[in-house]
């Protein structure tokens, strides 16, 4: 039988590779459209269609 | 760098500059916690003492995967980025969003407003189309090639400002074709004054719209009251559900506050989603400490255990097809933002400003009551270079306490005007907000992980 794997990795995006393919700009800007005083970009959609 | 910790059951291991993420057994967060320290025979010696169940080979394993992982870079990876040009800079004088306070005046008396009230400290206002029309002509002028061009309306209440609300949104549209933009329009409301028509106007034209309920009766009620000093709740909560009922396109948010009269915030999220409510907000009170509803020292473990608490409470909903989302607890782990996006952070006073209703421009909405921070107005632009540039350089990079934080590149250095109130400088840090946010963060991956149901042994 096949030993269970101690380590699995998660799908996420790279980062690295973002460097290429992100940066159009057309992502919201601040968290005005939402919680009003607490900005954190993670939760921000990617509006980029090209990457 | 990484960050490692344990939720509901699951041991989650972030590599931070590569953003990779795994799920690992005991053994392997335990090596991977010492890997950096000390000497393969050191590791297995520690291991065996700690673990007697497992053998020098099961270790030897281990250490061999990690190992692979972190030439791979997705463990351990180094900072490739601080070289990159952050593209929020002063120089770029793009400007793609704008808060309209139309209305620096309001129909509720609540005790926490950190608008003071709907007026800002300052006289009673309503914001003129033609300020608000200029307003849009500078935002449309200054986007440069940016197409999604957002619009905030906003106060104090800014419904008290309906018929500017609507000229606005008509003027918008006649000319966002010709200019190849596309107008996302918010309204912030504390529902008040939500009819039958503002419900069409708000379905038909808003992208978003942020509702403001604070939870449970007795906790709305007791700090959102109207001018009499009576609880809004039962005048606000049918409206919003018959506004949320007929939305048949774009986002909304019933978004509340919480404060140190209710840490169990929980109680009123799970509320809020009991009255039908699925897209859900719900932060911190923005106050100084010496306010009676301030946040405490003795309160943050409370407020960091209820996230952990409310993120296994949605697991359970989802199962029960209850599901609701909540703003901080949205994360795309394979779409989410570049890592442009994850440097340059909060537009304020960049990208984003905030209009008065006489048509001056603050850095954001949480700025507008201080006249130090007074920015140029909608005919004459941004005249307070300095104010730009120094918003310009609030990113990822620009604070000494974020340079070692993990979550750095989740939060990009966090909000400017939180910053200023906690530490007298927009480059300063919030400690307490901190805090939440990492754990808002933990949380979000870990619901990300669950609603795979990844487990290790598949």
């Amino acid at each position: 039988m096949e030993k269970a794997k101690r380590i699995k990795t998660i799908q996420t995006r790279d980062l690295v590779n973002s460097i290429k393919d992100g940066g159009c700009g057309e992502c919201q800007t601040s968290c005005q459209s939402a919680c009003k005083t607490s900005c954190g970009v993670a939760n921000q959609k990617c509006e980029n269609t090209q990457k | 760098m990484i960050h490692k910790y344990k939720l509901n059951g699951y041991n989650i291991v972030l590599d931070v500059y590569s953003n990779s993420l795994h799920i690992v057994d005991d053994i392997a967060y335990d090596i991977i916690s010492i890997y950096k320290e000390k000497s393969t025979e050191d590791i297995i010696n520690t291991m065996l003492e700690m673990h007697p169940e497992i053998t020098k080979d099961d270790i030897l394993e281990c250490l061999s995967d990690i190992s692979q992982l972190e030439k791979e870079n997705k463990l351990f990876s180094e900072d490739t980025y601080s070289n990159i040009p952050i593209r929020k800079r002063s120089n770029s004088n793009i400007v793609k969003a704008l808060c309209l306070h139309v209305a620096h005046t309001c129909n509720l008396n609540c005790e926490y407003c950190f608008a003071s009230q709907g007026n800002y400290k300052g006289k009673r206002a309503l914001m003129s189309y033609e300020v608000g029309k200029q307003a849009l002509d500078f935002l449309i002028n200054h986007s440069g090639t940016r197409r999604n061009l957002e619009v905030d309306f906003f106060g104090g209440e800014p419904l008290m400002n309906l018929d500017v609300c609507k000229q606005l949104v008509k003027y918008a549209r006649s000319i966002e074709k010709e200019h190849n933009k596309n107008f996302r329009f918010t309204l912030t409301t504390n529902g008040v004054l939500i009819d039958d028509d503002v419900i069409k106007f708000a379905n038909e034209q808003m992208d978003n719209v942020v509702l403001s309920l604070d939870g449970r009766k007795c906790v709305h009620d007791r700090l959102r009251k109207d001018i009499k000093g009576n609880g809004s709740y039962d005048l606000i909560v049918p409206k919003f559900q018959k506004l949320v009922s007929n939305r048949t396109k774009g986002t909304y948010y019933v978004r509340g506050t919480f404060t140190h009269f209710n840490t169990d915030f929980t109680n009123d999220i799970l509320h809020m989603a009991d009255l039908g409510f699925t897209e859900l907000s719900m932060e911190p009170v923005v106050c100084p400490p010496e306010d009676v509803y301030a946040l405490t020292k003795e309160d943050l473990p409370i407020i960091l255990e209820q996230y952990e608490i409310l993120a296994k409470e949605m697991l359970n909903r989802e199962k029960q097809g209850k599901e609701f989302v909540f703003y901080h607890y949205m994360i795309d782990l394979t779409h989410g933002p570049c890592i442009y996006k994850r440097l340059s952070g909060c537009g304020s006073g960049t990208e984003y400003l905030a209009v008065t209703p006489w048509g001056e421009l603050f850095p954001c909405h949480q700025f507008v009551s201080d006249s130090n921070y007074s920015m140029g107005d909608v005919w004459q632009g941004i005249t307070n270079i300095s104010l730009q540039k120094e918003f310009g350089m609030c990113n990822a990079y620009s604070r000494e306490e974020c340079k070692d934080c993990w979550a750095k590149l989740y939060c990009s250095g966090g909000c400017a005007a939180n910053a200023y109130h906690a530490s007298g400088s927009i480059l300063g840090t919030y400690e307490y907000g901190c805090e939440l946010f990492k754990k808002r963060m933990e949380c979000a991956i870990m619901l990300q992980i669950a609603r795979q149901d990844i487990k290790l042994a598949d």
